[in-house]
């Protein structure tokens, strides 16, 4: 009964910070919006006995990419009046219908077992400690885990040597050390 | 039902320690810094002045707060509370003592154990960035913004330091449970040298540096130099919110040394003799002679060292710590492998 009831209060919490990331004026507001909303969803992991799932989206989601936003927010300056016509002809009908097939695909696969995986897995104290999904990860799906890892590392590498070699080199200035 | 009055007295408890430690520590900051510049410190308010920081904390709860017109009011507000919470959350994971048993049940002298911990104490850490980058912000007003902008890019690189510095530790528990962690400590090398993570020496100097650039002191207190940008993030703040990011600065002092003494120094292990109840206090009494050695030590280097410019800031982070733990890491695992497996040759 208690889990419902938590549910409920951080479901809302969860839709309130997407309403508020998508209707804010102001773009630090729409970050601060998309924190709770994370941590709104780091809170269903825990109540879900995900805690490996749910301290990585707090330490990844919350931590580094949104202070990373926010330090690129505040850097290009947030005081720049956004544009605020509409560019796209028919935008909030297109949303409201695309909104409204998504609606109904969630409904419909939250009724199928593969999705909502409430037997599938074995005991339930278990999901989501380190040791399960470093068993996933090391053991069972060994070759997705490295070919992902890989695939960063390329767009890591890519991302510098275009920034070293590409058309628009920076030139480096040595200035590093010294002074 | 039982279960849940007990936490809720631990978490009282947990919070009167680190306010009454905070107290403590600010007085002992004061005095020996005094010390070390050859003056006295604050001595009038109580026995050797410790009451000092009691009377200060009274004169902020009745100054005006003050809101500049150019803030942005909401986030302005919640900054300060902002600041607060990580920095009491954090606390909640370590352990400050040996488990009790009384009658059949044990109680741990921490408020929960978590099978994440270490990785709940760097989310928690992580967060405290937030509060500083927002009140810089949102005061409105452009010091606070250079301290707010210098705080988001300091304290994300020097996380990364204090992430790879514990990943030897993990490696050697082999565990991220932090009661786990202490426990480890508890074997000794050759029936005597107590086996603390110390020998992962490198890793040890990684964190503290790192501990140093995270909770914003002396040599990298760029976030709030007075002498270059007024006083940083806090500027505008003034009475209670402005005692709301003190204490948080040094309620995070005190976790980032206690996390310090549980990761590398043992934790609450040490001997332990005599009746039952001087075994059950000697662990406490260990864990805080280590900590406050630690906070010495945090004091002492903020006697001693000048700031660093910026750069030298960023340059240290990324290309001397970051590299070494890396390299360190490497080095551990071999060490672990070989410890494990045997020499590859033999």
């Amino acid at each position: 009964m208690i889990e419902v009831f938590l549910f409920a209060i951080f479901a809302l919490v969860a839709l309130a910070g997407a309403v508020v990331m998508l209707t804010a004026r102001n773009p630090v507001y729409s970050a601060m919006g998309l924190l709770v909303t994370m941590f709104a969803m780091a809170l269903f992991y825990v109540m879900l006995d995900a805690h490996f799932v749910a301290a990585v989206q707090i330490l990844v989601y919350a931590g580094a990419v949104m202070t990373l936003f926010l330090f690129v927010i505040m850097m290009i300056g947030v005081d720049k009046k956004e544009e605020r016509v509409e560019t796209i002809p028919f935008q909030r009908g297109i949303t409201f219908v695309v909104a409204l097939g998504l609606a109904v695909v969630i409904i419909l696969a939250g009724r199928q077992a593969w999705v909502t995986g409430s037997d599938a897995f074995g005991s339930p104290d278990m999901v989501g400690t380190i040791e399960t999904v470093a068993d996933s990860l090391f053991g069972t799906w060994t070759i997705a885990f490295l070919s992902t890892v890989f695939l960063l590392t390329i767009a890591a590498v890519g991302t510098v040597a275009l920034a070293m070699f590409g058309p628009t080199a920076v030139q480096s200035t040595d200035e590093e050390e010294g002074a | 039902m039982e279960d849940f009055i007990v936490a809720a007295v631990k978490v009282v408890i947990a919070f009167a320690l680190l306010f009454m430690v905070v107290l403590l520590i600010v007085w002992a900051e004061r005095r020996i810094v005094a010390f070390m510049q050859n003056r006295l410190g604050p001595t009038r308010a109580g026995p050797f002045g410790i009451l000092q920081t009691l009377a200060d904390g009274m004169k902020l709860l009745f100054k005006e707060s003050l809101t500049p017109r150019n803030a942005e009011v909401f986030l302005y507000l919640a900054a300060p509370v902002m600041a607060l919470l990580p920095a009491l959350l954090i606390f909640l994971v370590i352990p400050i003592g040996a488990p009790i048993t009384i009658g059949d049940t044990t109680y741990t002298l921490q408020v929960t154990d978590l099978n994440v911990g270490v990785l709940y104490v760097l989310a928690l850490s992580s967060m405290a960035v937030y509060a500083i980058t927002l009140a810089g912000w949102a005061s409105g007003s452009k010091y606070p913004l250079l301290g707010s902008v210098r705080a988001a890019a300091q304290m994300i690189s020097y996380e990364a330091a204090i992430g790879l510095a514990l990943v030897p530790v993990i490696m050697f528990a082999g565990t991220t449970s932090i009661a786990g962690i202490v426990e480890a400590q508890g074997a000794t090398y050759f029936g005597f040298l107590p086996a603390w993570n110390i020998v992962l020496l490198p890793s040890f100097v990684v964190f503290v540096i790192a501990a140093f650039a995270e909770t914003n002191r002396a040599p990298f207190d760029l976030v709030e130099a007075e002498q270059e940008i007024v006083g940083g993030f806090h500027t505008e703040y003034s009475g209670f919110r402005f005692a709301l990011f003190f204490l948080a600065e040094y309620i995070n002092l005190f976790t980032m040394s206690a996390l310090t003494v549980t990761f590398f120094l043992g934790g609450w292990n040490g001997p332990t003799f005599g009746p039952t109840w001087l075994v059950w206090i000697l662990p406490v009494i260990w864990f805080f002679v280590k900590t406050f050695a630690i906070i010495f030590l945090f004091i002492w280097v903020r006697g001693t060292l000048p700031r660093m410019r910026y750069d030298q800031l960023m340059a240290f982070g990324w290309k001397r710590l970051i590299p070494v733990s890396l390299a360190w890491i490497i080095l551990a695992m071999i060490a672990m492998g070989i410890r494990r497996y045997g020499l590859p040759w033999a």
